[in-house]
């Protein structure tokens, strides 16, 4: 019974960064039709930048701030600079350039950080929770908390706010938008911009558990991606709850059969889901009328 | 208010409009009626901004739009509804009217929605519901309604009738009745021309992206050859 609920702690402390990741792919991908294979540079660049300024004497809330701004300005940059010149490019073209994207920002990191693995203190200390048994880290919680506040966030943006439903608009129906006004080579700019930060965040809140280097974000893209595919791309609950399933899937495989096929499970998944049911758990259905 | 002078444009290699040439004054309803694949939505592409032209010019109260972005010609009143209604599907219908305020910051946006309600009493009723799941008549009104709250001065309808069953076809046709009464212009493109011609001050008959007639609404429906090439009569 205690194994049972410590794999599911690692488990969920994991799936909430898969949840992050897939949240930001489904983000891009409504908005402007790009799955951005670059998404992982984002969780990476969160972590080594606040590392580095943290290391350079910044408190370490200011660190996670401007981390989350660089990632935010990178998802702008990779928009404006890289995906809007290429409009009206096919989508497997679009995938391509998100990849050379990646591989720069990754050559980049090498060049101004470091090849070595970093790791930041603990928001709130290493002294582990006892839960029936099981123990529970509180940086998780941060991680879990973390992911919380941002899925109510993006709610509340996406509901509440009269952006958010521009952004939604666009992601609905392009042509519509335009002409209702809404600018939307800058809501797809936002999007950007909204999945480096959700990214950086992820990384920042991850980096004392599992530590990060300049190479992280290729795995956590493809981790990401399968998480996606599981809840159904496009479908933001979806997301959190493919990436929440991925990270169960993982642990409780790594504990019981291997850890060796760890990394192995999130491709296993992808199969099965594109073989399976490729709308995925919650796929996006079409309600349209002619 | 509009004036459209050798428009040229293509998709690809395909030319779909050489040369069109059109006016349209302050407070007329102006019919734009043809064939399939005439080059009537296209023209309304152009006028909107959707689709960039390779010749010719538009000006709209006195101004070049030639290369204003659309947002930026909704700015100026200029508000589409296109073909196929084109609403935004899962979003609730009072999102809709929201956003077709997207542009304005004064105070009258709420008055609005409620007077576009009192106007058509079905969009009131399904308020909260996803405009995915309206009926077709309903989600024409929608969109017409969504163009209505950026307060158009020119409004381009694009086939407003299609689909629709002939109780609401009559309703859409008040409809822009209606909207000539409280000055708004309208430029229309319908598949019923005889309906179109009849409320409509003049018109236009375009042909393989060139307009061939014009004339008042009358002359149009009188017309000889208008009436065997186009209005089935």
């Amino acid at each position: 019974m205690a194994e049972v609920l410590q794999f599911c702690f690692s488990g969920l402390t994991v799936g909430a960064v898969y949840a992050l990741v897939a949240l930001g792919f489904t983000i891009i991908y409504n908005a402007s039709d790009v799955v951005n294979f670059a998404q992982g540079e984002f969780v990476m660049l969160g972590g080594m930048v606040t590392v580095a300024l943290a290391a350079a004497g910044m408190p370490l809330p200011v660190a996670a701030v401007a981390a989350v701004g660089v990632a935010a300005v990178v998802g702008v940059a990779l928009h404006r600079l890289a995906i809007e010149p290429a409009r009206g490019a096919s989508p497997v073209g679009l995938i391509i350039i998100t990849i050379g994207a990646s591989i720069f920002i990754r050559g980049i990191a090498q060049v101004v950080f470091d090849k070595q693995f970093h790791k930041l203190p603990a928001f709130s200390g290493d002294t582990p929770f006892a839960v029936l048994g099981a123990t529970i880290l509180p940086q998780s919680l941060w991680v879990l908390g973390g992911t919380a506040a941002i899925v109510v966030g993006l709610h509340v943006f996406f509901e509440r706010t009269l952006i958010g439903k521009a952004v939604a608009a666009t992601a609905a129906n392009r042509l519509a938008a335009r002409l209702a006004g809404i600018n939307t080579t800058s809501m797809m700019t936002l999007s950007f911009a909204l999945a480096g930060a959700i990214g950086a965040v992820a990384g920042i809140l991850v980096t004392p558990i599992t530590l990060t280097s300049y190479n992280v974000g290729t795995l956590l893209a493809l981790k990401g991606f399968a998480a996606g595919m599981l809840g159904g791309i496009g479908n933001p609950l979806g997301a959190v709850l493919g990436g929440l399933m991925l990270g169960l899937i993982e642990a409780f495989g790594a504990g019981y059969l291997s850890s060796a096929y760890k990394d192995g499970i999130a491709f296993v998944v992808i199969l099965v889901v594109l073989f399976a049911f490729p709308r995925g758990l919650i796929g996006k259905r079409s309600a349209e009328r002619v | 208010m509009l004036a459209v002078e050798g428009v040229v444009t293509a998709y690809g290699r395909i030319v779909a409009l050489r040369g069109v040439s059109l006016d349209v004054s302050e407070g007329e309803i102006v019919a734009l009626i043809g064939a399939n694949g005439a080059g009537k939505t296209t023209l309304l592409r152009v006028i909107s901004g959707i689709q960039p032209i390779q010749a010719g010019h538009i000006h709209f109260a006195g101004e070049s739009i030639d290369r204003l972005a659309a947002h930026r010609r909704v700015a100026k009143g200029i508000l589409h509804v296109p073909e196929g209604r084109q609403v935004f599907g899962p979003l609730c219908v009072e999102d809709h009217l929201r956003l077709g305020a997207y542009l304005r910051k004064d105070a009258a946006i709420a008055a609005d929605i409620e007077r576009l309600y009192a106007r058509f009493p079905r969009l009131k009723k399904s308020r909260h519901r996803a405009a995915g799941n309206l009926s077709g008549g309903e989600q024409q009104m929608l969109a017409i309604g969504r163009a209505l709250m950026g307060r158009p001065r020119l409004l381009l309808l694009d086939e407003p009738s299609m689909g629709l069953a002939p109780m609401l076809v009559d309703e859409i046709f008040d409809v822009i009745i209606d909207l000539k009464a409280t000055g708004i212009t309208v430029l229309l493109v319908e598949q019923n021309a005889v309906a179109a011609l009849a409320i409509a001050d003049r018109g236009y008959v375009i042909e393989t992206g060139a307009i061939v007639h014009s004339g008042t609404g009358r002359v149009l429906l009188e017309d000889p050859k208008v009436r065997a090439s186009y209005l089935g009569l």
